[in-house]
């Protein structure tokens, strides 16, 4: 029984490797081909470079000079970092009072907020687009009120499904002690909140960060975030820089693995808790 | 807490409340209502009445062509990604060497952004398909498996995540139970681990229900619809046909409200689906 279980084992690990390779290896292959020259990648992807095709860094100095890449990665993480803490401060505040105060308004509020979830972003994009240009908001800051607007539904949904399992005692106590709503809320019910803002913070991020459409529409001919970057070096079919646009997908890939790496534990646990909360 | 004074309640409310109006339902609203006229920008519509609705499907194949590949991306993808998922959320919740390492490699694709990963798929399947001499471009066929592996790449990871958190949430007396009163692995898997994953089932299936039917960035990065409009998704074909040329606007809405409806019943029937399979714990 235990041999056969080890031999079970044994094939079950050499399975996953072999596996976790496989899903490796597209972006192996892309940083590979990120050394080669222009013209020697979409014909031979998968072979190596060699002394003829290898360019060193060549493809990533034309391709960040080509996309604006250093400019467009600090776009990306000022609209992605403002519009996160904005949609957990907001969105936090909004579900815990809406939460804890029980009427028709706030069941209301539920679910025209959570409605929104199930609505394809195609719906709107044509007059929200508009709408932003009108109001003012088509630019790095004004996009944040998009972001709050359009994040707000899963947000409230995960912090109310969290809210709604946590004791309310102590928060009548501090009302006690005579703190106003919003002290109370500071103080005692955001550093409760903690492991869940975690959660919707990750999943924002996740989101904002890789977004293509709603920035492209709203700000993508003078700002452009890093998909908008990426996209545009497609340019006209057969015209583009092959070796360019491999350095953009590395690039473009870097700051995600960085991130995911050094927070993998929170990210991994997040999105299982996010969903199950939903 | 029963009370708060009404300004508090504004305070905590409206900030999130103005976002979500300006952003989504104001022009929510102003979708619906744009569908039923002509346009170009929002100030001048004239009301048509469902013309853009009949165009919609009348003027060209494009609109339902979208629809029925959707449907078999979504069909395809969907069985495909949860059997994957949850097989591996099983092999990974067996205690063996390296579990963490692997699911880490696994969920990994999941954090790259679908214009990334289209391109990334777009080098590898023109790189296989060029042996043949053709590219990805050549069939709609091409494009349409070549989202299905992406996609199964990019979401495994996602709903083994969930499917873990799912198994490992199912108390152990629960399976010793069941072994001590003689199931097998087998048994073990498809009477107790089956049902009791059941919420994990629901959220999985809602989660690549929804982002099949809406996929649009990986679909515009691996194949743009090419050729001609063959591998456009509804998401894509809606935006080509926003502002692929002029006077298309109206429809373009008719068909994003199309679009809108289609996927909420489908949503909905799925929750209602696999809800009624879920068991009190």
């Amino acid at each position: 029984m235990n041999s056969k279980n080890r031999l079970q084992d044994s094939i079950t690990f050499i399975f996953l490797f072999i596996l976790a390779i496989l899903f490796l290896s597209p972006i192996l292959i892309v940083l590979m081909n990120s050394f080669k020259g222009r013209f020697f990648i979409s014909d031979t992807p998968f072979a190596f470079p060699t002394t003829q095709t290898f360019v060193g860094m060549e493809n990533y100095f034309s391709g960040i000079a080509k996309t604006g890449f250093i400019q467009a990665f600090g776009y990306s993480l000022f609209i992605t970092v403002f519009s996160v803490g904005a949609i957990v401060l907001f969105t936090s505040m909004t579900a815990w009072c809406i939460t804890r105060i029980k009427s028709k308004l706030s069941t209301f509020i539920y679910y025209f907020l959570v409605f929104s979830m199930i609505v394809p972003f195609q719906m709107v994009m044509f007059s929200m687009s508009k709408m932003a240009n009108i109001l003012h908001l088509d630019n790095p800051i004004g996009i944040i009120v998009l972001y709050l607007g359009f994040g707000a539904g899963l947000s409230v949904f995960v912090f109310s499904g969290f809210i709604k399992n946590i004791p309310h005692e102590i928060e009548e106590a501090a009302t006690m002690d005579g703190c106003n709503p919003l002290q109370t809320f500071f103080l005692i019910v955001f550093p409760i909140l903690k492991p869940i803002t975690t959660t919707v913070a990750i999943l924002n991020a996740m989101w904002i960060w890789n977004d293509y459409l709603l920035p492209y529409l709203v700000i993508g001919s003078n700002y452009k975030t890093i998909p908008i970057a990426v996209q545009y070096l497609q340019g006209g079919y057969g015209s583009r820089d092959m070796g360019a646009m491999m350095a953009m997908l590395i690039l473009a890939i870097i700051p995600i693995i960085i991130f995911y790496l050094s927070l993998q534990q929170y990210i991994i646990k997040g999105v299982a808790a996010g969903a199950v909360k939903g | 807490m029963q009370k708060m004074p009404k300004r508090y309640y504004a305070l905590f409310t409206l900030p999130t409340i103005i976002a979500f109006l300006l952003s989504f339902f104001i022009p929510f609203l102003l979708g619906i209502y744009l569908s039923f006229t002509k346009f170009t920008t929002v100030t001048d519509s004239q009301w048509v009445g469902f013309s853009n609705y009949i165009r919609a499907f009348s003027e060209d194949q494009n609109f339902l062509n979208a629809m029925i590949f959707t449907i078999k991306f979504a069909l395809v993808s969907v069985v495909l990604i949860n059997v994957f998922a949850f097989s591996l959320a099983v092999l990974l919740t067996r205690k063996i060497k390296g579990t963490n390492l692997f699911r880490t490699v696994f969920f990994m694709p999941n954090l790259i952004g679908g214009i990334v990963l289209g391109y990334i798929w777009q080098l590898i399947i023109n790189g296989i398909l060029i042996n043949f001499g053709v590219d990805i471009t050549y069939s709609a066929n091409y494009g349409f498996w070549g989202l299905v592996v992406l996609m199964n790449w990019q979401m495994t990871g996602y709903m083994m995540v969930i499917y873990i958190a799912g198994i490992q949430g199912i108390s152990p007396e629960l399976i010793e139970a069941a072994k001590i009163d003689g199931a097998n692995s087998w048994q073990v898997l498809k009477g107790v681990i089956i049902p009791m994953v059941m919420p994990a089932v629901t959220i999985c299936t809602f989660l690549t229900v929804s982002n099949s039917f809406k996929l649009f960035d990986q679909n515009l990065a691996l194949t743009a619809g090419a050729p001609a409009r063959a591998s456009s998704m509804l998401a894509l074909d809606i935006f080509n046909t926003f502002y692929g040329r002029n006077g298309y606007e109206g429809v373009g809405q008719a068909k994003a409200v199309v679009f809108f409806l289609f996927v909420a019943i489908i949503v909905l029937l799925q929750l209602r689906l696999t809800r009624n399979q879920e068991v009190e714990n």
